[in-house]
């Protein structure tokens, strides 16, 4: 039963990971929302017995990697988030999509300003606001994620009902 | 009814855990850069992503050459030969002052210059953070890419690698906000250093005094210093200048010659410092460059002929 949660999950995490390093227009490159955050969101509310920190700090390790950042600093940020959605899942899930949202946005909100910050002391932080774009595209796109992944958990997984 | 924990330790004290280990990582990537063994361990589960985002545009660069009627590749092969006479004729001239340059160093009794070992890599379409001017190329430590090797386009200098793994490598690009190239004015030889800024299309010369001879137009080119870049590959040309009486220094910007944000093949190069292990692999690349030079008659009638110019003077 859970596999099929975890199969998908997998892919799921899979595909935000190609989507972070998908190849875009210029333009719209600073607006890129943080798929990988998003969708570690998601499991944390939806699995919060699976999807725990650890997991997620992997998941930062990785986009570490990919991003040639100083190892540590997704992975710290990510996970931090994760904790948060982990000890509040329950409080979260019964909330609103658009209430569910602005809690987004102040989470992925915390994860860029953790990222930031160790840019910041590592000496190559970003100098515009374009910088948190991906925040508030995040936080808009969250409604349609929640729904996709909602249906299609309920579509290919087993539906946990905790 | 499940429990929120199924086991071991509870998520707060998890956390607490990883945060130590998080600030640890990071003290230590920083500091002394030792983490190379997790990274490469790392990419190789990134490494399929990878993959599967640049086999679009791998598939639509095969269709094009795969698609392409023979009239196309007719016409393709002419514009190439054209071009290939061209160089030719180029590296005629080369050839010899490249001889004259030799003997005049002989003379000197200075170090011989050292040739370059070159490898094509192609750039993976993949983006990485907005914020830096970092290229993933699908050459590795497989291909005995390095740390620190330069890498040039038909252009010129592009920047050099910062991590290495396995199958691929990560390069940081000339106009990356923490690099910076040693560079020489090729028409005055004036040294200097460009510093990335974050735009394609500037770097920033810094330290260039108010009485310095330098316009708009000159041809900034590695200078080798800090024995990173090999020597006198363009990196960039002059675009503006702007002279503050108030500043100590003048503000000088200029254009990357290498392109940057286009590029899709690039060369590895191996330097003085860091020979490549396995000669065979060059190959390709270097042969047909030799060949040109070497079979041309006329070339060797010139050098015989210049000699004689030189010994008359």
């Amino acid at each position: 039963m859970a596999t099929s949660n975890l199969k998908i999950a997998s892919l799921s995490l899979f595909v935000a990971f190609m989507l972070t390093i998908m190849p875009l227009p210029e333009w719209v490159v600073e607006f890129r929302p943080d798929w990988v955050t998003l969708v570690l969101i998601y499991w944390a509310m939806a699995l919060p017995a699976r999807t725990g920190v650890t997991i997620a700090w992997l998941a930062g390790l990785m986009l570490d990697v990919s991003h040639g950042a100083i190892l540590g600093q997704n992975a710290l940020g990510l996970m931090l988030v994760i904790y948060i959605v982990h000890i509040q899942h329950q409080r979260l899930r019964v909330a609103s999509l658009v209430q569910q949202a602005i809690v987004v946005f102040f989470l992925l909100l915390l994860k860029q300003l953790i990222v930031l910050w160790v840019s910041g002391i590592v000496g190559h932080a970003p100098h515009t606001w374009l910088y948190f774009m991906p925040t508030i595209t995040g936080a808009m796109l969250w409604p349609w994620i929640y729904i996709i992944m909602r249906d299609m958990r309920r579509k290919f997984g087993y539906n946990v009902n905790y | 009814m499940q429990t929120l924990f199924l086991r071991g330790p509870s998520a707060t004290l998890r956390m607490f855990i990883l945060v130590i280990i998080s600030l640890a990582l990071m003290t230590i990537d920083h500091r002394w850069k030792h983490l190379d063994a997790v990274r490469n361990t790392l990419s190789y589960l990134l490494y399929p992503v990878e993959y599967v985002v640049d086999l679009p545009i791998r598939l639509y660069y095969w269709s094009e050459e795969t698609l392409s009627t023979q009239q196309d590749l007719l016409n393709e092969n002419r514009q190439l030969k054209d071009l290939q006479l061209q160089s030719r004729v180029q590296l005629q001239k080369l050839d010899i002052l490249e001889k004259e340059n030799e003997r005049l160093r002989k003379l000197l009794s200075a170090t011989p210059k050292t040739t370059e070992d070159h490898l094509i890599a192609e750039i993976v379409a993949v983006d990485v953070d907005p914020y830096r001017h970092f290229i993933v190329l699908n050459k590795g430590s497989n291909d005995d890419a390095y740390i620190g090797q330069p890498i040039i386009d038909a252009h010129g200098v592009m920047g050099q690698i910062v991590f290495v793994n396995a199958m691929t490598s990560t390069a940081m690009l000339i106009s990356d906000v923490s690099h910076a190239i040693p560079v020489q004015i090729d028409r005055t030889g004036l040294r200097s250093v460009a510093f990335g800024t974050g735009q394609t299309d500037y770097l920033d010369l810094r330290h260039i005094p108010h009485n310095a001879d330098i316009r708009v137009g000159d041809k900034l080119i590695s200078s080798g210093l800090g024995e990173r870049f090999p020597r006198n590959y363009p990196v960039a040309m002059i675009t503006k200048i702007n002279r503050d009486t108030g500043e100590t220094f003048i503000n000088v910007r200029a254009e990357p010659l290498a392109q940057l944000d286009t590029s899709r093949e690039v060369l590895l190069v191996w330097t003085q410092n860091h020979e490549k292990p396995t000669p065979e692999l060059d190959q390709p690349v270097q042969a047909p460059e030799k060949e040109a030079v070497e079979e041309t008659a006329e070339e060797a009638v010139e050098e015989v002929a210049e000699e004689t110019a030189d010994g008359d003077e």
